[in-house]
């Protein structure tokens, strides 16, 4: 089977952004391998050793310097990588129709799983988009997969810890949550290894991805800063407490 | 004329507070509001929708078997959507929201921006945070139908009375292909509000030393009719599950209340809460970092002051 895992370069949590312009970033700060998509990859490479003749395939849309996520996630265990090249912003109605495109072209997926979202813009829409275009089921914050012959089952949490649980038939779209797995983090010899494995890029110019009279993208981009002077409240724990109380009662007026 | 749909979350039949803000911000001049309620008796719920400006009430049935069902629930919404000639559609960006619009606006390949603070629908334009709550995106969409999520608590519901018609929908004839529902394991029952709609939210750090001491937290969030969440430290050590998480792994939230208890205030912790109304921050470390960005801070031990807390409460 071909295990299909959609990888997204994005900026470290902690880095720290600047804007630039109306609607850029100061790229010049950490990138990595978006974490959602660590559980993503972690899965595929699990599934692919329990499944004999399987092969991970990462893919990702990205600028040229994204090869180092694909790089990441070859040294997570994913066979090959695939890297459609683009200098140019991308929103998920394009990036699903590019990485439909890109999968399609390559190979017949029998199961294709991506983070449940992304932490720079965290859509959360990418996995079902790319559902629709394909016409596969999908389940995002997946918790537990389990492959079965031709189905999925899947454990899909929600609010408050109540979890559902779907059977899809292959293939089928995964968003992968926090409580899949535990990412497997390369070794050394993972990342030499990994070092020869092939990563195909492709110019984004060279693909049909067709077109769509919906479109999406920033026009403006500002900092999120909101300042907040701290009062520090003081003395003994009942006048702690009665003064907190007050807050609640007069100032923010929730009781 | 301007036909606009919004899906109304529910609870137990009951509607949630949580929809009235998402109803103002829809409401727009020369235009019909649509509202979409699922497999319910729209009769329970009729005057409320009617006294925030609902003009139309879309009953949508679904068959008994698939009322749990995403795929078809979604399905259902997406043919009303055309059905009405609806343009733009709100719904709200929580745990069900997250599942329930992508599949919609995937479904008609409509734009959609989750996780709104505002919409201004006169030019397609949606404001959202971006890049781990660093920075506000504004979105511009574009599209026959556009879709927005609507982040809880963002928008300060305002009345505004109408009448509505009932339009009946039969769904139940609606599947999905390849994709079926089997069964739902019900959660943490003592939870009451989630962490998303809650209007006080009581979060416990490091600091809470172990998993009992959140029945501290509990004990006085249900006094204040909040949700106690967690930071990731608390999580990772297994004090309380990952859904009562709060951060940029875990919920994002914008309560009228935060109280961080024995929290630092990772930037990561921080991207999941700063837009909250009041921060009071309670730790013995003054040199954590949520005590320098907060609108109250105390140092205490939060194990003595909240019981306190809490028995004021109790005593009026």
């Amino acid at each position: 089977m071909q295990i299909y895992v959609c990888v997204k370069h994005v900026p470290d949590s902690s880095a720290v952004i600047t804007v630039l312009g109306d609607n850029q970033i100061d790229e010049n700060v950490i990138f990595l391998l978006n974490p959602y998509d660590e559980h993503a990859v972690t899965e595929a490479v699990k599934i692919k050793n329990s499944l004999p003749d399987s092969e991970v395939i990462a893919v990702c849309l990205g600028k040229d310097d994204a090869e180092k996520t694909l790089r990441s996630a070859l040294a997570m265990g994913a066979d090959r990588g695939i890297l459609v090249v683009s200098d140019a912003p991308h929103e998920s109605i394009e990036i699903a129709r590019v990485l439909k495109t890109v999968m399609a072209q390559d190979g017949i997926p029998g199961l294709i799983i991506t983070g449940k979202e992304s932490i720079d813009a965290k859509g959360m829409q990418t996995m079902f988009r790319i559902g629709a275009l394909f016409d596969f089921p999908v389940a995002t914050n997946v918790i537990r997969l389990d492959i079965e012959g031709d189905i999925a089952i899947v454990d899909s949490e929600l609010s408050g810890g109540a979890v559902d649980t779907y059977e899809m038939s292959l293939p089928c779209v995964i968003g992968a949550g926090r409580g899949l797995n535990t990412p497997k983090y390369p070794t050394f010899p993972d990342v030499v290894k990994s070092k020869k494995k092939v990563v195909k890029k492709i110019a984004l110019a060279e693909l049909d991805i067709g077109t769509s009279k919906a479109d999406m993208w920033i026009v403006g981009l500002e900092p999120l800063v909101l300042v907040r002077k701290p009062k520090e409240i003081t003395g003994d724990t009942d006048e702690v407490a009665r003064e907190v109380i007050r807050i609640l009662r007069e100032e923010a007026k929730v009781i | 004329m301007k036909n606009i749909g919004i899906i109304i979350e529910l609870d137990e039949g009951k509607i949630k507070e949580i929809n009235f803000g998402m109803i103002t911000l829809a409401r727009a001049p020369d235009s019909d509001l649509f509202a979409f309620v699922l497999d319910a008796d729209v009769t329970a719920v009729r005057e409320d929708l009617e006294s925030y400006g609902i003009t139309k009430i879309v009953d949508v049935a679904l068959a008994s078997d698939q009322r749990n069902n995403p795929a078809v629930r979604a399905k259902a919404i997406a043919n009303g959507i055309k059905e009405y000639g609806i343009g733009a559609v709100f719904g709200l960006s929580t745990a069900t929201g997250k599942d329930l619009l992508p599949r919609i606006a995937a479904q008609l390949e409509a734009p959609l921006v989750m996780d709104c603070f505002t919409v201004d629908l006169e030019n397609n334009l949606a404001w959202t945070s971006r890049y781990s709550g660093k920075t506000s995106a504004s979105i511009k969409v574009t599209g026959d139908i556009v879709v927005f999520g609507v982040r809880p608590n963002a928008v300060e519901p305002v009345k505004g009375q109408v009448s509505s018609r009932i339009l009946k929908f039969d769904g139940s004839r609606i599947v999905s292909r390849g994709f079926k529902f089997v069964k739902r394991a019900a959660g943490d029952t003592s939870v009451k509000i989630s962490l998303a709609e809650a209007d006080v939210i009581i979060s416990g750090g490091r600091g809470m030393k172990n998993g009992d001491n959140f029945s501290i937290l509990s004990k006085c969030a249900e006094k204040l009719n909040g949700a106690v969440g967690a930071s990731r430290a608390a999580v990772d050590s297994g004090w309380v599950p990952y859904s009562m998480q709060v951060g940029l792994t875990g919920e994002k939230v914008s309560p009228r209340v935060y109280i961080g208890c024995g929290i630092s205030g990772s930037i990561q912790h921080f991207a999941g809460m700063k837009t909250s109304g009041l921060i009071i921050a309670i730790n013995t470390d003054k040199h954590a970092s949520l005590m320098a960005d907060c609108d109250y801070s105390v140092l205490a031990d939060v194990l003595e002051l909240i019981p306190e807390i809490t028995r004021h409460l109790e005593n009026g």
